[in-house]
């Protein structure tokens, strides 16, 4: 099963290749990792989306607990929480699709954040399945590039998940 | 007053109560090794390669208890450690291992001697350091011995640029260590410990299977408190021998690949498994599946990583071995009946039928020297109050089999990583921690030949330790795997007449040489060693052809045993396991 895990880190040097060794080390697989730092400047934040049986996902929590530059570890998994992600994609429609695309992006709630003569860049936030959702209709438009961020998650607040 | 970093280097060891540094000098230490030079309190013990220097420390500390403190120059010095300091993770054994590095302005521009160490040895450290400013220095040493002796121990290295240590500042050592982030849980969980104390009064058939945490926690007492109390057997895997005595009558020896009839026996038809500081090495388990197919588990490790990862765990215990044992008795004696006497006989009946169906054993009939009856000698001559240390291959296993260790810290072995050319430098460490001790390797003519050139260390230190050498002209384990699973296709292990002549080796460097060819020619030889306080290298020529008995093949499970009794019937069994 799929894992969304929140890791909360020391802001040090050498500690995002720390975590990321673990991982190619013990042969586990990162679909998305993404970092930045807290309100706190001396603390990062990780979220990292990984796959496996619970052993794996238990192991994989044990490991990072053992990191000493790591404060904490949340499976965000087990929690009510939001997830989202932003992407940026830059379409290249043709001429008699441009309206199409900017319906869509309306849509979808994304933004214009750059347009040329010949392409449009998307800007998007969502979760996994609306990401995927505008990804689908866009690409028969031609998409020409595609970023994203990988996922960022929180919790919510006072509910655990029953 | 302002010191500089070499001075705070030292005094910082000083407090921490170092003695002994082993290493080796180069460019970007010079000046570590100058302020050392004058020093009457810290002796640097110079190795002839850097491997040896780590593992030097590493036996000082297998044997001691204390970390081992390595001092090496960057580049290539630097990355000479790595399998020492990989060996010593493998066997969480604690070691502050300092390398020099280039001048901080230099890192990054692939200057001479320039290795990013801190890179490499990431995964093979529990933490490592790039100090960056000479005023974090005293700190950093402080919390790497720290992190290197608590908890589960294991290696840190410290990487000290050039001008950290040239640079000056006010030395403050602080008393103690606050590290919010490490806190490893020393007080196991009182209602498991309830549990599993309940679960051993009423198991039919337990066992204790006892690793190199009992030794790491210095629980051998509360280890043998419990099993005589309860009744229990216990084996030791390899890094466990010494935790619980060899000698005991409830002792059954090593379990797993080379493990004894008895141990492997009694795990598969055990009720109740007991492990204690140990890992479920995949040496120890055999095929998973097939592991201890009736047995619940009691998980006793400091190690939350170490449950659950590689078998199912019932009643798993997060703490300190010495300190869960310690309650885990008291818990026996004051709130479970000992109702388990009856049933207890029963299966120590069953268990020593097993020791007496098959015994560790070899062809005693014979001129020609069988490596077990060296070792089988060491022990008798020694009367087990040796520390041993080993080289790694069927020197190591019979090592294991054929001495009994009747006390922690007296068995030096690598036996995670399995490193070849690890026993000569530990047993020079554990020498300088044990001047008065004697202290032998059991090596193999391979083995020693990866880390011969510590001969030197021994002779100009003046330390008495000794190496018997079970010249087999073989890389002999390997050697035994071609000859059962490869048809006998000997690629690339027969040494032969490449092998040197090891008494003239020796008395090339000044160390003393003797050789044994024939079975009565054993015991002179070991008495004549022992007797000298230089160093000896003993050659004993032995039978080439000696496999390691009991075998389990990779991949079986551990009650599918080869003996050497029926290597015909072996061979039969061999072909239904393949
Ligand atoms: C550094 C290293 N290289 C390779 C191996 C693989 N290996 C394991 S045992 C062995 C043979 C050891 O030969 P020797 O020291 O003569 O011991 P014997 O088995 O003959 O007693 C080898 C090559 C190893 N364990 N370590
Ligand atoms: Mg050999």
């Amino acid at each position: 099963m799929r894992h969304t895990i929140s890791v909360l880190v020391e802001n040090k040097f050498g500690v995002l290749s720390r975590v990321s060794g673990l991982f190619s080390g013990r042969g586990y697989n990162i679909e998305s990792l993404s970092v930045g730092e807290t309100i706190d400047p001396n603390v990062s934040v990780m979220t990292i989306v990984t796959s496996g049986d619970d052993w794996i996902i238990e192991q994989i929590t044990k490991q990072l607990n053992k990191l000493i530059d790591v404060i904490k570890v949340v499976d965000m998994t087990e929690l009510d929480h939001v997830e989202r992600e932003m992407v940026l994609i830059k379409v290249a429609p043709r001429a008699e699709d441009k309206a199409e695309v900017l319906r869509l992006a309306e849509i979808f709630r994304g933004r214009v954040v750059d347009s040329s003569p010949k392409t449009y860049t998307i800007e998007m936030t969502g979760d996994e399945k609306k990401i995927a959702a505008i990804v689908e209709l866009l690409r028969p438009m031609g998409i020409k590039e595609f970023v994203r961020t990988g996922k960022i998650a929180i919790a919510r607040e006072g509910i655990k998940k029953a | 007053m302002k010191i500089s970093g070499a001075e705070i280097f030292i005094e910082s060891l000083k407090k921490e109560g170092v003695k002994h540094i082993f290493g080796y000098p180069g460019g970007v230490v010079l000046n570590i090794f100058d302020a050392l030079h004058d020093e009457k309190d810290l002796q640097l013990i110079l190795t002839r390669h850097e491997q040896g220097a780590v593992h030097a420390a590493d036996g000082y500390a297998r044997a001691s208890g204390k970390a081992g403190v390595v001092l090496v120059t960057s580049g290539p010095g630097a990355t000479n450690t790595v399998t020492g300091i990989a060996t010593a993770s493998m066997d969480s054994i604690p070691l502050v291992v300092f390398s020099g590095q280039v001048p901080t302005l230099l890192i990054g521009n692939d200057a001479f001697q320039e290795a990013d160490i801190v890179g490499i040895t990431r995964p093979c450290t529990k933490y490592n350091y790039l100090v960056k400013d000479v005023k974090d220095l005293a700190r950093i040493i402080k919390e790497a011995f720290h992190i290197a002796t608590t908890g589960r121990p294991g290696p840190v290295l410290i990487d000290l640029p050039k001008d950290v240590t040239s640079g000056k500042t006010e030395f403050v050592w602080p008393e103690s260590v606050s590290m919010t982030t490490y806190k490893p849980t020393y007080e196991g969980n009182r209602y498991m410990i309830n549990q599993a104390a309940h679960m051993i009064a009423k198991a039919k058939k337990p066992v204790i299977v006892a690793g190199g945490g009992v030794i790491a926690s210095g629980a051998a007492r509360e280890l043998k408190e419990l099993a005589e109390y309860a009744d229990v057997p216990v084996t030791m895997t390899l890094m466990g021998l010494g935790g619980f005595p060899g000698s005991h009558r409830l002792s059954l020896g090593m379990p797993g690949m080379h493990g004894t009839y008895y141990a492997n026996r009694a795990i598969q038809e055990s009720d109740l498994l007991v492990a204690v500081g140990m890992r479920f090495d995949d040496r120890v388990t055999g095929k998973i599946s097939a592991f201890a197919p009736n047995a619940k588990i009691v998980h006793i490790d400091i190690d939350p990583t170490s449950i659950r990862k590689n078998v199912r765990v019932d009643v798993p215990i997060v703490g300190d071995v010495k300190r869960v044992l310690s309650v885990m008795n008291k818990v026996l004696k004051e709130e479970v009946s000992d109702q388990w006497q009856e049933v207890r006989k029963a299966w120590l009946k069953q268990v020593d039928a097993w020791k007496k169906e098959r015994p560790l054993t070899y062809n005693r009939e014979t001129d020609i020297i069988k490596p077990q009856y060296v070792v089988e000698k060491i022990y008798e001559l020694t009367k087990g109050d040796a520390i041993i240390a080993t080289e790694v291959g069927q020197n190591q296993m019979w090592a294991s089999q054929f001495y009994r260790y009747d006390k922690p810290r007296t068995l030096l072995s690598s036996g995670g990583l399995g490193t070849m050319g690890y026993g000569l430098p530990a047993a020079i460490g554990a020498q300088f921690a044990f001047p008065h001790k004697l202290v032998i390797d059991i090596a193999g003519d391979g083995s020693i030949q990866m880390n011969i050139q510590e001969l030197a260390t021994a002779v100009i230190n003046k330390l008495p330790v000794k190496v018997a050498i079970l010249n087999n002209r073989y890389l002999g384990m390997v050697r035994q795997w071609q000859e059962l699973f490869f048809q006998e296709r000997y690629a690339h292990t027969k040494l032969d007449e490449t092998v040197p002549d090891f008494v003239k080796i020796a008395e090339a460097y000044n160390a003393v040489g003797l050789r044994a060819t024939k079975k009565s020619e054993v015991e002179p030889v070991l008495k004549e060693a022992f007797s000298i306080k230089r160093p000896v290298m003993m050659d004993f020529v032995v039978d080439w052809k000696e496999k390691v008995y009991p075998m389990v093949p990779a991949g079986a499970a551990i009650d599918e045993m080869l003996f050497a009794e029926d290597e015909k019937k072996s061979e039969k069994k061999l072909k239904a396991v393949k």
